[in-house]
Order: structure tokens, then C-alpha cells, then sequence
């Protein structure tokens, strides 16, 4: 028993992520059907029978059974050749919350045997070095991530390969990924910034992406928000997510980050809770209750803010009604899907309906929008043959568009596609679709309407 | 645990990257979409990647007394592709080639390990589809649906997997490699091959190569749903569409049970208080044929007391198709473990199949919904039980077996569509006779003395 599940608050209810015999009951939902093999971006570059969704599940009823050691290389080698994008579960008829097993397979493996998977995995892709042409940023960010864990510090595998947490609180940027030399997004802006005839005000949950790689786009839908006229509270205090930690099992940590991010929320005194990255929000949308589920605390809390948890796309288009773009953006875009934003909050039809209403914009729908990009957060350091030919696909779709934009609404696939359109595409431009629409409202302010 | 020699031979043979032997991946290959199954991991899973090198596979199995499970997908119904014997299962997913298409004599050449989707996706550009559409065809493959001889919601029109093949290359349990059949329509030189070995489930041969019929895409289409306060009224409905001489792509039929576990589960506005709803689909290359069709069909529907509601746009066909879409989902919801079977009656006795289904799963105490294809009489009559209740599981066991026998009574058959794999072989005798199943073995001996290719289904391995 960890220090951290002493300190557990109030009586020992258990979730699924404490005893993996309480997802039994799901795990007895799935037919093998098969279904998931339609989707799985895994098992469509491998072809294997272990890559799918249907396999991993019939090993964890192997283990529940005795017949295989959780802790058997073999076995968490498997289960974690899975980028949790959650495609399986879309078309799944018998709707097995596969989200919920894989990641209580994991905090079970964590549970037995602590993280020593995590320093192997860092450094066997330190090993790879085909990753170190993967670009400044990527290398930079693997640099800190092997340095931390190298420290012996509480160094946690990030959903994005960037966003490290320490001990439940953010890090220091500036020492962290010197060589990026970029300011973060919460280090630009004050932690309430006002609007003009200010008539909403909301808060922003940056996530670690946003706030230290992309803070341009960060500063993009601050700048959208702000032309709306709503004041935005984007406090200091918060941290990660804790989606990057909650995929590899380490619970205590995530319910650590997700109590402190709802103390820093509830302080706010905000109604709606906006966010920029689709596993953010669907951590707020949906992990947190499940995490905190026994918690007599923090359970309401939760419930609270998932109910007001809004990607900064449907909160435009389904809470307020923005302000029509009018300024001129001349550039042929596609959006991709991604998953944690489509499969897990849902959103999908918003970020088209907003990049459709902007002048000068020729949307280009690509086949399969929805497919997984092999991003997967850190999938893409740890199994990077495989998540380079889910980008493969990708990128074929994309270049098959001729787009010169791809728009996305998650900084962990901007950062893949980023460095799949170097290597296979056409060097589009990859942004966030938020920063179009601020593109469009700076066009309009410098004069270059759409009359 | 097979020797270690066999396996370093195996290697040899289809290369080390291709050849899996870890306990995780054996349980991975343990089972298929079939419920009610004890899983069986195998002793070592090949991937071939030629014919030849199946041929090598099965000389080194035959030798050696193996058991060999050609597999696709594993998304059959009736366990065909569970190694029950344990020893090689051989996974066709690396020989996924679409070798040719050929839009001028209407044929496409695939490897077995092509998935239906993709076939169909690649002879698009042409107009042309591959009609046969089981449930799975965005994941089974050729060579697997060929082996089950699948059928799927347009067989009342379009026919099943073996109208659709045309040639093949199949390697023999002797080791010797046969081609025949090809592109052309006629083709009565020697035995009917393609029949033999579609449907065989493995048991006769390994296919290696595919032929297939490809047809126009019909260009139009109109679908409507009837809606019935009584089974009869339903039945004579599917009959009076027939007798109006219209056959229509689709046929499907649902029963209450499965309409109100449909609704509560999808809730998309369906009578609950019906007995049976009909999803009726006409298409064709005319306008005014298919027109024609769907009138005819709407006036059944009316003459028959039910209600009809018609799709105008493709949202409104797929509202209407969602009901049927929902039916199994919406039944497995019910419980852990889908029983699902595909007994088949003559189409004039499906409302006696129907009310039969009912009364034995009332009899059981057992959740039972039917729904299928009314339109060539194939049903699913589908049990939604507790995998851990076995004194339940003992019940489904009984229902089940006279399921089979009122299918058989009204000049039926035990499978419309899934095949007799392990799941249905003890019935086999029931529908054949023992000079049936005295034919069978001879074929079977004949081909596979040894009994090395897929043993245990189709037909039982002798004791001695």
C-alpha cells in the first residue's frame, strides 16, 4: 500500500480503478464480435489479433481467471499497444466503455508493480533514433522527459509527450524545455483578463499543451473570446489534466491533479469552463467523476463542472452565438477529427460549422476525418513504427484533400500531424481551428473585410 | 505444446516475423464472435504469405499429424474458427491483395485475406458492387466468408457467398495446390469445385485465391417500413410481396419482443404495441421499375392491415433502418451472453416460425427476440442469457435444440447463414440422415484422411 491510498478521504468506496474485478460486468459485455476491428487504428497498421480491442479484453478475462500474469511482460507489453483513442467504443454494439477497462488493466499493473515500465519507456525511445529527427520540439520534449524521470522526481508519462506533471503541481517551463524558449500562455497573460462590455465571464483550462506548446493558439482563443466580448479567468493554479497520467494507471496521482484543478475552478466563481483540447475537456467531462467517484467530497464537485465543461467550439456555437467572422481568410482547410474530442466530448459538427462560416475558406472534408492520427499522447514515443503508419493514413487522406490547412482541436494531434506533414504530406499548415477564427476577427480589425 | 523443432521448421518455412508463439498471443487467437464456446488457444499462429507457403505448412503439418484452422477475421457465428484440437492456427490477414479487378467481364481476383469492405470499396469506381453483406463486412474477409458461405440482408434477392464465386486456388490437406473455375459465366468442366469448397469451413481445403462475380450497383432505391398488429398479418404481407412478383433487396422482419427492446434501448419512436414490423427495400437500375415495385409493395402492406411509413430522403431510410440496425445491440444489452441462431424455414412458414420462437422461449423462461430475413426465411432467434447461470445456460441448450427441431419439422434447415461449425454439428444427422452424414465423412476422409484441417467441425473425428 502506496502513502497515497492511506490518505484515501472518507470511507473506502472503490471504483473500477482500485479493483479490477469491478469491471468484470463490462468485460462480460463484449461479444468478440469484432466489431472494433473496423476501427482500431492499431490493428489496421498491424493486423494483428493482439492489436484489437476484442483481444485485449479476452486477456484481461484471462487474467481475472488465473490463466495469465498481469504483470507478465507479455501481457502489459499488449495492453499497452493501445492509444486509448476510444474508436472501438463507437461502434461498438454492445457498448463496452472500453476506456474504463484498459485504463483500470493499467492502474491494476500499477498497483502491483509501481511505474517501472514508464523509465523503460522513456528510455527505449531515447534509443530510437529515427524520433530525434521528429523536430525541435519533439527532441526537446523527450530531453525533459527522460531528464526528469532521470531525477527520480514524481515524473509522469504525458497524454502529450510534453506535458510532464511533478507531484501534482505544473512545472517550470523555462527549465524544463530550455531550447523551446517560448513563453507559456499562463505566463503571458494575466489570471483575469477583461473584455470590452464584458457580459459572460468564463474559465479557461489551458491543459499543459496549450500552455506550454501551442500558447499562440492559446492566445488565439483568448483573443476570440475576448472579441466576444466575455471575460476570462485563466488561474494560475491549475495543472495538468491528468489525462497523460490516468492512461497509464497511476490514479492516485490524477485524483490528486483533478481535486486540486476543482479547488482552483471552484475559486473562480465561473459557470462555464472552457477548453481548447479534447482530453481535457473529456477529463472534466467525464474522468473526474469516474476517478472521484467515492469520493463524498469531491464527487458533486465534479458533477458540477462536467455539466459546465465546454470545448471553446460548442460553447461559440451552442451557449453564445458568436460574433460572424468577417474578415478574409484565404486558405483551402480540412479538419481532422480528434478522437478524444469527437469519440469522448462529442464534438465534431462545431468546429466545422465555425470554419464553414469564415470568409475566404474553402472547406475540404478528407475521407475518414475521424480516424486516429497515432498521436495517442505518448503512443507515438512508445511504439513509433506503428503510430507512423496511422499517420501515414492520415496524411494521405489529408494531402488526397489538397488542403493547405489542416485544422485540428487538440494539441497532441497538432504535434503529430505537424511532424507527419514534414515527412509524407504537403508541409500544410497545421493549426488549431480556433486560430482561424482569430485570423479572421484580426483581418476584419486591420480592414480586410469580406465586402 | 508443439516441439520446438516444429516450431524452428515453421519458421524456416514462413519466416520468424511471421510466425507467433507467446502465451498472450495464443489466448488472442483462442476464440471467435461465437457465444456459448469454451475459448481453445492454439499451439503456434502462421501468417502465410503465398500459396506456396501454404503449401509448405501443410506438408510440415501433415507430416507431423498438426492440426491446421485457416483463419480471416474470426467473426464467424459457429465456432469454425476456434482451434479446438489446438496446433497451427493459419491467419490469412498478410495475404490481403485485391489482385485484379475486371470491369469488362465483371470479376475481381482477391487474396483471402481482403475484407469485404475493401472489395467493395475498390470495385465502386466501377459501379460495381460484390452484393453479399454479412454483418461484418467491415472486418471479415473473403476467404473466411467464403469458407462460411455467408449470407447477410439482401440474400433474398442478391443470393449468398456462393453465388458469387466463381474460381479458386485452394491448397489440399495432400499438399497439392488446385486451381479452377474463372471469369467465365459458364463453366461446366468437371466437378462443381466452388460449391464444394465454399461453406466447407475449412475442413476440405485451404483457399489461397478467390474469383468473383461482381454486378452493376443498382441505382435506385426505395425503402418503407409496415407496421402489424398481428404475426399473420406480418407473414401474409411477406408472402403477398412475393406473390405481387416482387423480390425486394431487403425483407427484414422483427418481432414485439425485439421492437420493444429496440425502443427502449435506442428510443426512435417504434409502435411498441405492434407485433411485427416489416424494413422493406426495392432498388433497381429504373426509376420507374423500382417505382413500379414500392407501390406494389405499399399496397401489400395496406391489404394486410398494417401501416406503412416510406422513406423519401436517405436521412429518412436510414431512420428507418436504424430500428433493424439496433435489433441485436439493442437485444445484447439485455444480458451478458447473445445466443444468436439462424434456423431457416421455407418463406410460406415464417409466422409459424415465429410464434414457435415465442412459445419456446416462454416455455424456457428464456428473454427470446426473433428478427431476420423474412424474406428468405431466415430468422435469428436470438437468446439473451447469464454466462455464469449455468442452470439458465442449460435451458438456452434446450431451447435451442427444439428450435432446430420445429425448424426441421417445417422443412427447414439448421443454418440459414452462420454454418455448422462446432456449435450445431450433433444436429447434423437430424436434417441429413445417416446417409448424409455417411456422405460427408467420405467426402471428408477422401480429401482429409488425417483429419488435419480444421478437425472437429462439420464433421466429428473418428474415434479409435
Amino acid at each position: 500500500m502506496t502513502s497515497t491510498e492511506k490518505t484515501k478521504v472518507g470511507p473506502v468506496r472503490k471504483t473500477y480503478h482500485d479493483d479490477l474485478a469491478i469491471v468484470r460486468e463490462e468485460l462480460d459485455k463484449c461479444m468478440k464480435c469484432g466489431n472494433c476491428m473496423s476501427v482500431c487504428p492499431v490493428y489496421g497498421a498491424e493486423k494483428l489479433e493482439t492489436s484489437v480491442t476484442r483481444s485485449k479484453i479476452a486477456v484481461a478475462e484471462a487474467v481475472l481467471d488465473g490463466e495469465l500474469e498481469l504483470d507478465d511482460p507479455e501481457v502489459y507489453d499488449m495492453l499497452f499497444n493501445c492509444l486509448v483513442c476510444k474508436s472501438c467504443m463507437t461502434g461498438c454494439p454492445t457498448k463496452v466503455d472500453f476506456g474504463r477497462i484498459i485504463v483500470a488493466l493499467r492502474a491494476a499493473l500499477v498497483r502491483k508493480n509501481g511505474l517501472p515500465w514508464l523509465k523503460k519507456m522513456i528510455f527505449s525511445t531515447m534509443k530510437h533514433p529515427k524520433l530525434f529527427d521528429a523536430g525541435l520540439r519533439i527532441g526537446a520534449a523527450m530531453q525533459s522527459l527522460a531528464f526528469k524521470s532521470d531525477k527520480g522526481g514524481k515524473a509522469i508519462s504525458p497524454r502529450s509527450p510534453f506535458a510532464l506533471v511533478g507531484g501534482g503541481i505544473g512545472f517550470d517551463a523555462e527549465r524544463q524545455m530550455p531550447a523551446l524558449n517560448i513563453t507559456p500562455l499562463r505566463e503571458r497573460v494575466p489570471e483575469v483578463v477583461n473584455a470590452d462590455n464584458a457580459w459572460l465571464k468564463v474559465a479557461f483550462f489551458t491543459g499543459d499543451s496549450l500552455n506550454y506548446f501551442y500558447p499562440d493558439a492559446g492566445m488565439d482563443l483568448i483573443e476570440v473570446l475576448t472579441a466576444n466580448n466575455i471575460e476570462i479567468h485563466i488561474p494560475k493554479a491549475q495543472n495538468c489534466c491528468g489525462v497523460p497520467v490516468l492512461v497509464h494507471g497511476d490514479i492516485e496521482t490524477v485524483r490528486t491533479l483533478a481535486r486540486n484543478n476543482i479547488d482552483t475552478f471552484d475559486k473562480t466563481g465561473c459557470e462555464y469552463l472552457i477548453t481548447g483540447c479534447g482530453s481535457c475537456g473529456g477529463a472534466w467531462q467525464h474522468d473526474y467523476t469516474d476517478i472521484l467517484a467515492a469520493d463524498p467530497v469531491y464527487a458533486p464537485r465534479a458533477e458540477y463542472w462536467a455539466k459546465r465543461t465546454y470545448d471553446i467550439s460548442t460553447f461559440l456555437t451552442r451557449v453564445i452565438t458568436l460574433r460572424p467572422p468577417k474578415g478574409r481568410v484565404e486558405r483551402v482547410v480540412t479538419y481532422h477529427d480528434s478522437c478524444h474530442l469527437k469519440k469522448s466530448m462529442k464534438v465534431f459538427a462545431e468546429p466545422r460549422e465555425i470554419l464553414k462560416s469564415i470568409p475566404g475558406i474553402t472547406f475540404k472534408e478528407m475521407s475518414a476525418p475521424d480516424a486516429c492520427c497515432g498521436s495517442g499522447g505518448s503512443y507515438v514515443l512508445s511504439h513509433y513504427e506503428t503510430s507512423s503508419i496511422i499517420g501515414r493514413k492520415k496524411i494521405d487522406d489529408i494531402n488526397r484533400t489538397k488542403a493547405d490547412t489542416v485544422s485540428v482541436g487538440c494539441p497532441a494531434c497538432m504535434m503529430q500531424l505537424l511532424d507527419n506533414v514534414h515527412r509524407g504530406g504537403a508541409e500544410q499548415d497545421v493549426v488549431h481551428y480556433i486560430s482561424l477564427l482569430a485570423e479572421s476577427y484580426r483581418k476584419e480589425k486591420d480592414g480586410q473585410g469580406s465586402a | 505444446m508443439l516441439d520446438k523443432i516444429i516450431i524452428e521448421q515453421l519458421e524456416t518455412v514462413a519466416g520468424k516475423k511471421n510466425v507467433l508463439t507467446s502465451k498472450v498471443d495464443m489466448v488472442a487467437y483462442s476464440y471467435d464472435a461465437t457465444a456459448d464456446l469454451p475459448r481453445q488457444s492454439p499451439d503456434i499462429v502462421v501468417f502465410p504469405t503465398s500459396a506456396e507457403m501454404v503449401q509448405d505448412i501443410v506438408n510440415l503439418a501433415r507430416r507431423h499429424k498438426i492440426a491446421i484452422y485457416p483463419r480471416g477475421a474470426g467473426t464467424n457465428l459457429s465456432g469454425g474458427a476456434v482451434p479446438l484440437k489446438k496446433g497451427i492456427v493459419l491467419s490469412f490477414q498478410k495475404m490481403d491483395q485485391i489482385l485484379e479487378v475486371d470491369a469488362a467481364n465483371l470479376t475481381a481476383v482477391v487474396q483471402p485475406g481482403v475484407i469485404i469492405a475493401a472489395l467493395n470499396a475498390a470495385v465502386a469506381p466501377h459501379g460495381l458492387i460484390y452484393p453479399p453483406d454479412p454483418g461484418t463486412v467491415a472486418t471479415a474477409t473473403m476467404g473466411g466468408s467464403a469458407a462460411e458461405n455467408s449470407g447477410g440482408l439482401r440474400g433474398l434477392k442478391y443470393g449468398v457467398t456462393k453465388n458469387y464465386i466463381m474460381g479458386m486456388e485452394v491448397v489440399l490437406a495432400n499438399g497439392e495446390k488446385v486451381r479452377f473455375g474463372g471469369k467465365t459465366v459458364k463453366n461446366v468442366t468437371a466437378y462443381d469445385f466452388s460449391n464444394l469448397f465454399v461453406g466447407s469451413e475449412g475442413t476440405l481445403g485451404i483457399i489461397t485465391e478467390l474469383t468473383t462475380k461482381l454486378i452493376p450497383a443498382p441505382k435506385y432505391r426505395r425503402t418503407m417500413m409496415g407496421i402489424f398488429k398481428t404475426l399473420t398479418d406480418a407473414g401474409n404481407a411477406v408472402a403477398g410481396i412475393i406473390a405481387a412478383h416482387v423480390i425486394p433487396a431487403t425483407l427484414e422482419i422483427m418481432d414485439r419482443m425485439t421492437i420493444r427492446t429496440v425502443e427502449d434501448f435506442a428510443h426512435i419512436g417504434l409502435p411498441v404495441h405492434a407485433e411485427a414490423l416489416l424494413l422493406i427495400e426495392v432498388d433497381g437500375m429504373s426509376e420507374d421499375l423500382v417505382h413500379t415495385e414500392a407501390e406494389a409493395v405499399m399496397q401489400v402492406v395496406k391489404d394486410n392491415n398494417g401501416d406503412l411509413k416510406t422513406a423519401e430522403t436517405d436521412q429518412e431510410r436510414d431512420q428507418l433502418w436504424l430500428a433493424r440496425r439496433n435489433a441485436l445491440p439493442a437485444l445484447a444489452s439485455l444480458n451478458n451472453t447473445v445466443v444468436l441462431e439462424d434456423a431457416t424455414v421455407p418463406r410460406s412458414r415464417i409466422t409459424d416460425m415465429l410464434i414457435a420462437c415465442e412459445a419456446i422461449g416462454k416455455k424456457y423462461n428464456l428473454t427470446l427476440g426473433t428478427f431476420g430475413h423474412a424474406g428468405d426465411g431466415n430468422l435469428h432467434p436470438t437468446i439473451l442469457c447469464d454466462k455464469h447461470n449455468l442452470e439458465e445456460i442449460e435451458r438456452v441448450h434446450q431451447a435451442v435444440d427444439e428450435i432446430f427441431k420445429v425448424a426441421l419439422s417445417f422443412g427447414g434447415t439448421l443454418s440459414g447463414e452462420h454454418g455448422i461449425g462446432v456449435a450445431k454439428m450433433k444436429y447434423l444427422g437430424d436434417e441429413l440422415g445417416q446417409s448424409g452424414l455417411n456422405l460427408m465423412r467420405s467426402i471428408k476422409e477422401s480429401l482429409d484422411p488425417e483429419f488435419i484441417l480444421n478437425p472437429g467441425k462439420m464433421v466429428p473425428v473418428r474415434e479409435n
